[in-house]
């Protein structure tokens, strides 16, 4: 409870003095296991209020692994974690209190087959929020026209389209009126004409000031709207670098030939 | 066959489907109880479950009728005879239901939960709003099967003296020695009960995909 109020201070204090913006999530010397198997090394970084990040790296070097971690989907061996003010342990209020301020859109954006675009997007909010359905419908009916698809709301998730149904994972998420939200590789399994779309949405989001996390492959989209470009290989944190700077000049040898191979393949 | 052998045909019915909705119900209700338990992540809750199961689906339904029946006795319970066959119902189906829906739960993809983690939902919620509700439309066609499967059981409970649609058919066969005649009526009374609920569940099959898919 004491740490709700220090960030509430901080929220009055960052309208006056934006520079001194607490953390809006803060990772310090994280290690994480599966087994025998080291997965994150010592993971050390801070995103302030408002920034984007963008996350990359090969495959297996743990990106989705330290983004899991910030919402507890999993839990770590040692070293610590802040969201919005809330330090993250294993007791369930503090794993609560955590996905109570971010949101997450996965890879194959999960939503829950068996109710329609609105159901999905008020579910969490009557039983979290505890808001009533009406408000609930409304905030939803909100969130699902930003994302255009507010015209959809009675179907089911199957009767979409990928782009579309990623869409609505995002909107679902916004529902929840999360102060960071984190995106895990949300357009490597759509279509390639549906890409755009998504990247908009998260585009505009962006723009409008969200907290973001972004791991994706999209160089564009990177250039476009990330503050920072992390490059991860291995379980550490090689490169912290502007996106302009990475892109064209990547300070880092396995960075190098990251980009090299990903500009292959485009 | 005249009518009063009919009318005691129709007595064995009775009971017969007094004891499968007994079996039913109190299967559905604790069935659903071992399935939650059973995937618990806490072991002190889990293997008991796991127990359970084994002893009802390692052992014949009979044997189960035979305990209940005069094992109950013996530790100080007065029931009556259908009260007996009724807990050997109920604790055999809740073992069946509950490992056919364990293994539905465990077939929802792990996307679902972890959806439902991410957007804070508390764990009954999790369960009974996104997990369950996937589930009990993956274990629909087996739920069916073995509840079909224990309306057939009760056939059993002939056995410690109950006269249900079985136990009545051969009592009038051997009165009026007609057994082919008796056992034909007999026969045309379970379909009668097992067509209807296998094409319910096939309905609700059919809608529930209709409402999920395109
Ligand atoms: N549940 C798990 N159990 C065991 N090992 C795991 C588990 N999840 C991930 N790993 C391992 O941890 C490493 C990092 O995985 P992670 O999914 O974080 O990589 P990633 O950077 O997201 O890769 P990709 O680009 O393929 O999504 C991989 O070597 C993977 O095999
Ligand atoms: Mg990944």
């Amino acid at each position: 409870m004491r740490e709700i109020d220090v960030t509430r201070t901080h929220d009055s204090a960052s309208r006056a003095f934006p520079k001194e913006a607490a953390p809006m999530i803060e990772m310090r010397q994280v290690e994480k296991f599966y087994g025998p198997f080291h997965a994150l090394k010592g993971i050390d970084f801070s995103v302030t209020k408002g920034e984007k990040i963008v996350l990359c790296g090969p495959s297996g070097s743990g990106k989705s692994t330290l983004i899991r971690c910030i919402n507890h989907l999993e839990p770590i061996a040692s070293g610590e974690i802040v969201v919005a003010g809330h330090r993250l342990s294993d007791s369930q209020d503090a794993v609560d209190a955590v996905r109570r301020e971010v949101g997450m859109v996965f890879q194959q954006f999960n939503l829950f087959p068996h109710k329609t675009v609105l159901e999905n997007c008020i579910l969490a909010p009557m039983r979290v929020r505890k808001l009533s359905r009406a408000e609930a419908e409304e905030t939803a009916r909100k969130y699902l026209e930003r994302v255009r698809i507010g015209d959809q709301a009675a179907k089911y998730p199957a009767q979409l389209s990928g782009g579309q149904q990623q869409r609505v994972a995002i909107a679902r998420a916004l529902c929840m009126e999360p102060k960071a939200m984190l995106f895990d590789e949300p357009t490597s399994a759509l279509d390639p004409e549906m890409v755009k779309e998504v990247l908009d949405t998260m585009v505009s989001l962006a723009r409008d000031g969200m907290t973001m996390i972004c791991v994706t492959h999209e160089m564009g989209f990177a250039r476009q709207v990330a503050d920072r470009v992390i490059f991860m290989a291995d379980g550490e944190i090689v490169e912290e670098n502007a996106p302009d700077a990475f892109f064209s000049n990547p300070r880092h040898e396995r960075s190098r030939a990251f980009l090299g191979e990903i500009l292959a393949h485009h | 066959m005249g009518i009063q052998e009919l009318t005691y045909l129709l007595q064995g019915l009775l009971w017969t489907l007094f004891l499968t909705v007994i079996g039913f119900v109190g299967g559905i209700l604790f069935g659903i109880v071992v399935a939650v338990l059973r995937v618990s992540p806490s072991p002190w809750l889990r293997i008991p479950m796991i127990c359970w199961i084994g002893v009802f689906q390692g052992t014949p339904l009979l044997m189960q009728l035979f305990v209940a029946y005069f094992g109950l006795p013996l530790l100080g319970f007065n029931f009556p005879a259908w009260a007996a066959v009724s807990v050997a119902l109920t604790a055999h189906a809740s073992a069946f239901l509950g490992e056919i829906w364990r293994g539905a739960i465990q077939a929802v993809p792990s996307g679902q939960s972890e959806a439902a983690n991410a957007l804070g939902l508390p764990g009954w919620s999790r369960m009974v709003d996104v997990v369950m509700p996937q589930a009990f439309k993956l274990s629909l066609p087996a739920t069916v099967g073995f509840l079909v499967q224990l309306l057939k059981g009760t056939s059993l409970a002939a056995i410690v003296g109950f006269i249900e649609l079985t136990r009545a058919g051969t009592i009038v066969s051997n009165q009026i020695y007609k057994p082919l005649l008796v056992f034909g009526v007999v026969g045309a009374l379970y379909c009668a009960m097992c067509w209807p609920l296998s094409l319910w569940g096939r309905r609700l099959e059919q809608r529930m995909a209709a409402g999920a898919a395109k």
